[in-house]
């Protein structure tokens, strides 16, 4: 696995500054989503800055909120209260092919209703891209993206053919193509198996070197430690804490927030924090 | 095409379905259209009055101002040749590419490969349209009266579809069917209520509906239909790519730039302008739109921007096919052109849910 030199994003739109390291590109600001039917809402009051340079996890349990924050930095939900920002401007105001070209969004849910092949489903990533001057990388970008996932070997391949792994990293392969400088990634290595996922997690993490901001709903706190600049714990529609892995997935919070006693110790080796539920 | 070492080896790879796609594209269109002008030279010739290929070309060529030694001597050749069959194979293959293309659209914005004009009640709610302005004797629009209501109904019809049977951005199997059967048992209902309003006449107009005939199609039909068709043909060009997005899911799509909302809009627009241009006055074909895509899925791929094309040919050489099956099965007799597409398009449909049902492990 390579990092994806191919996809790094020509976004002619984009100011220099923002993609500083550190820049805030993505952010959430007070976002309020109630929930229909219930008193609690899904979201309440939740603030997250997504940076670029840094791979940020959101992290919590079940029904904690992390899909409905998901959705609202994707733009697929519109929060009751609050403001979504990309680089300062709102969310809901940028017109939907100029978004699409500065974040892109892998979703867990990626089925596709005909049998398109592999190599087809990775260039509709570039669809935002047609008629612009980008469009002429549009093989090379492709073919990066399927480098950089392990599947140039079944490129020529219908979907319908693929196991389910097979068809996750076809999904975030067209994601990489896409080539944005903003990446929301829900459960990326949730089909995936344990080499899968962290070639995936590799992935991610090199996008955030080169300058992307990336936010990943991660359910492996393993691996939010292991890879994460920038962890947000979410629990009953709040954020708990932001900050980092270490600092903010501690025994006490992770019990608070999941219910289960867990150890947490360096790891022998690399001296990282590693979670062990108490059993 | 040029490109870096490091990524030669994949080039390669790619590269070779998508010449090896438009290879099978180039030939499934020559071949569509080759199809298409031999169905429809041999069945200018067939009928009561039978004339040779070669004869049919002479006239053809005369009518277009060049002289041949094949056109016939009689004047009637020209006459039966070009006023009544050529219009009625006109409409056909006009008819035939409005269908398939309708098909392919609703199959892209449902997500789902069995849906279909007649199959989900749309060709109900265009031919109740059609059979109210009739019935009630509406003249309000002079000869666009009856489209105009076929379009309403079609309209109606295919946004309840829409609406009632999708859920997440997705549509089952079972609840497009079900949905399909409710609404032409509505439009069905519709139907049965305005033939017993109507007098002798409008009846047999009615009945005329529900079997789908090419019989009596005249010229100012065309003049109306043509239009029709190629704008809902050329727009359904204009958005191919936008569908190929819709594959991924609504979510997906608006997340790679398509507005989902309003590409539904138009798609359902075109699927109803279609399907009146075809149920107008050629009544209720079915399975056109459901057959003749999936062919062509099988033929060259399911990327829109070529099924549209292959899809609009097929459709038309498969309408020119049955219609002159319809006239010439049994001698001195017309048969209804869309029992027979139902006898070929019924048990293709089972085959289709059947496999369907094995490859998803359910009806889901």
């Amino acid at each position: 696995m390579t990092p994806v030199d191919a996809a790094t994003p020509a976004t002619p739109t984009t100011t220099a500054a923002s993609t500083v390291a550190g820049a805030v590109r993505l952010a959430a600001r007070g976002v309020t989503v109630a929930r229909t039917g219930s008193a609690a809402p899904a979201l309440a009051d939740a603030s997250i800055d997504v940076r670029a340079g840094e791979l940020h996890a959101l992290v919590g349990p079940n029904g904690a909120g992390k899909s409905t924050l998901f959705g609202v930095l994707a733009g697929d939900l519109a929060p009751d209260a609050g403001d979504v920002l990309l680089d300062g401007a709102p969310l809901g105001g940028i017109p939907p092919r100029l978004l699409a070209r500065h974040r892109a969004v892998l979703l867990q849910q990626n089925a596709v209703s005909f049998p398109f092949a592999v190599e087809q489903v990775v260039r509709m990533g570039r669809a935002p891209w047609a008629r612009t001057p980008a469009e002429l990388d549009d093989d090379a970008i492709v073919a990066g993206a399927l480098e950089a996932t392990d599947l140039v070997a079944l490129a020529g391949r219908t979907i319908s053919s693929l196991s389910g792994g097979e068809r996750a990293r076809a999904a975030l392969a067209r994601v990489l193509a896409q080539a944005c400088d903003v990446l929301l990634l829900d459960e990326p290595t949730a089909a995936l198996d344990l080499r899968h996922q962290e070639d995936v997690l590799r992935v991610a993490r090199s996008r955030a070197r080169e300058g992307a901001a990336v936010a990943v709903v991660l359910h492996d706190l393993n691996a939010a430690l292991g890879v994460a600049d920038r962890v947000t714990l979410l629990a009953d529609g709040r954020v708990v804490a932001t900050g980092g892995p270490a600092e903010v997935l501690t025994a006490e919070a992770i019990e608070d927030a999941y219910g289960q006693p867990v150890d947490v110790f360096p790891h022998p080796v690399t001296g990282i924090p590693v979670v062990a539920p108490r059993r | 095409m040029t490109t870096a070492t490091a990524t030669a080896t994949t080039e390669v790879v790619t590269a070779v379905p998508a010449a090896h796609r438009t290879r099978r594209f180039a030939l499934t269109v020559a071949g569509l259209s080759v199809g298409i002008a031999v169905v429809a030279v041999v069945s200018l010739g067939l009928g009561q009055y039978w004339l040779t290929p070669a004869q049919v070309t002479g006239v053809l060529l005369q009518a277009v101002g060049i002289d041949t030694p094949w056109a016939p001597d009689a004047p009637t050749a020209a006459g039966v040749v070009l006023g009544i069959r050529l219009p009625r194979i006109v409409l056909g293959l006009l008819v035939g590419a409005a269908l398939a293309v309708s098909g392919v659209l609703m199959q892209a914005i449902f997500g789902n490969p069995l849906a279909d004009a007649g199959v989900v009640g749309v060709s109900s709610g265009a031919a109740f349209g059609a059979a109210a302005s009739i019935t009630f004797g509406v003249g309000v629009l002079g000869m666009w009266t009856t489209p105009a209501f076929a379009f309403l109904g079609g309209l109606v019809a295919v946004f309840s579809v829409y609406l009632i049977s999708r859920s997440g951005g997705r549509t089952e199997v079972v609840t497009l069917l079900l949905t399909g059967i409710a609404i032409n048992a509505i439009a069905g209902a519709g139907l049965a209520f305005l033939t017993f309003l109507g007098t002798t006449s409008t009846r047999e107009q009615i009945v005329f509906w529900q079997l789908g005939s090419l019989n009596g199609a005249l010229w100012q039909n065309i003049a109306l239909v043509a239009p029709l068709v190629v704008v809902g043909v050329a727009a359904a060009v204009a958005v191919a790519h936008r569908l190929d997005l819709f594959a991924l899911g609504e979510r997906t799509a608006r997340h790679l730039g398509v507005r989902v909302e309003l590409l539904r809009v138009v798609v359902i627009v075109l699927v109803a302008l279609l399907v009146c241009a075809a149920v107008s006055f050629a009544g209720i074909i079915g399975f056109v739109g459901l057959v003749v895509p999936h062919l062509m899925r099988m033929a060259i791929g399911p990327a829109h921007l070529p099924l549209v094309v292959a899809s609009a040919l097929g459709g038309a050489l498969l309408i020119a096919v049955a219609d002159l099956v319809a006239r010439t099965a049994v001698p001195l007799a017309d048969l209804p052109i869309g029992m027979i597409t139902s006898l070929v398009g019924g048990p293709f449909f089972l085959w289709l849910l059947l496999r369907t049902r094995r490859r998803a492990g359910g009806w889901g």
